[in-house]
């Protein structure tokens, strides 16, 4: 086991968002505020963690042909959990992620970390890389939250700074309301993969730099 | 209900409050079945099939069963397992009955389980307080706005491959980029009410 090369797996060269291209229903509905993106992430990074856990536990056990049905019910179980968990302790969470918290029974990056990895591995591996992937998806989002908010509503910190409004720092009346709109989820999200791509390809070649594509 | 209250639900789910477009839900086919117009529309077809059953499913059990019991909190579990149980129902009969439309569908017929517009169409519905007609039309009607999200998706895609764009625009980036595009036309159809 090698926690090192999973962090980065996690962070950069598999990031589950940004180069395996999973779970992006969620990625891109909910990132309009940083309190949303925190709330999914850390949700995410549990369910995850706990069900390559259970899954890894039970690989031997559950049989190969009903073995997706199998994961589902588990992962279903633990997002039953954390759904009542938040409903009993950040409500708030409950009225801004809506429907996309029991949605993260299908969000792809559980079931596929279960298939791929914790269906092969140890218990406290697949535990690692339910942490490493979760941290991964939870930093994604957060960038994402960070780069809508600001110029979308103009604002750093929405739901938890200055009493849930956020710190403004592009005055009102200013910042472009399309970026908190679904057309701004599409947007920033392709440019973030273009971005990657651009620096995965210019690593990987040494190319000249190219401004435009950054932009 | 009355006709009208009928009548704006099917509008809001096929226009104003598209799935894919508006609401977010089922990205993943979306992105990834519509490199190609015969597997977008034979894909569309399946999801509006499998989001109606899983709509009547759905509902006849949290009426019938959950809700008797007081069993709410079980519903995400019950209805991802409805919904799986349904899917592989309809693959077996389409390979019984109709092969040539099992053989096109291929693949894309087991992954629409985990295709987060059935089961959020489902949650919903429940969410909502909708009736069964309600649900049932909710359900149809949102499949067929995933289905013309999916298709005019895949006619601008098919086009994007002779596109020349930016080196790190290619493939995924510049897909987004035109979902976007027509995420951004379909809020036109913001405001449009049934009186």
């Amino acid at each position: 086991m090698n926690i090192g090369k999973q962090f980065k797996e996690g962070l950069i060269t598999q990031n589950p968002v940004l180069v395996q291209m999973l779970g992006m229903c969620s990625t891109m509905a909910i990132t309009t505020t940083l309190f949303n993106g925190i709330g999914m992430g850390l949700s995410v990074l549990a369910i995850l963690t706990c069900s390559n856990i259970v899954i890894a536990a039970l690989r031997k056990i559950i049989p190969q042909k009903i073995r997706i049905a199998a994961f589902i019910v588990v992962i279903a179980g633990f997002v039953t959990m954390v759904d009542l968990l938040i409903q009993a302790f950040v409500p708030a969470l409950v009225n801004s992620l809506g429907v996309f918290i029991p949605l993260i029974v299908v969000n792809c990056i559980i079931l596929g970390r279960a298939e791929a990895f914790a269906s092969k591995n140890t218990v406290l591996a697949s535990a690692v890389d339910g942490i490493m992937q979760g941290f991964g998806y939870t930093v994604v989002l957060i960038i994402i939250c960070v780069i809508r908010e600001f110029l979308g509503s103009g604002t750093f910190g929405g739901g938890i700074l200055n009493g849930g409004l956020g710190i403004r720092i592009i005055p009102e009346g200013y910042p472009a309301l399309l970026l908190v709109l679904p057309f701004g989820g599409f947007l920033t999200l392709g440019c973030l993969i273009a971005l990657v791509q651009h620096f995965m390809s210019r690593s990987a070649s040494k190319e000249k730099k190219n401004e435009e594509v950054a932009e | 209900m009355s006709f009208t209250g009928i009548l704006s639900i099917a509008l809001g789910a096929i226009l104003v409050e598209n799935f894919i477009l508006v609401k977010f839900l089922g990205i993943c086919p979306f992105l990834g079945v519509s490199k190609k117009m015969d597997t977008a529309l034979g894909m569309g077809f399946a999801v509006i099939f499998v989001m109606g059953l899983a709509s009547i499913f759905c509902w006849v059990v949290n009426e019938w069963l959950l809700v008797p019991f007081n069993l709410e909190y079980m519903q995400t579990v019950v209805y991802i397992l409805v919904i799986a149980a349904l899917v592989q129902f309809v693959e077996m009969f389409l390979q019984k009955a109709v092969p040539s439309l099992y053989q096109a569908l291929g693949i894309y017929l087991p992954l629409i389980t985990t295709n987060c517009a059935v089961l959020g169409v489902a949650l919903l519905n429940t969410q909502y307080g909708y009736n069964f007609l309600e649900s049932v039309v909710y359900g149809i009607t949102g499949g067929i706005g995933f289905t013309i999200a999916i298709v005019l998706f895949a006619s601008v895609r098919e086009r994007l491959e002779f596109a020349d764009c930016p080196k790190a625009f290619e493939g995924f980036p510049i897909a987004l980029v035109t979902a976007g595009l027509i995420a951004l036309a379909f809020m036109g159809f913001s405001g449009l009410k049934v009186w």
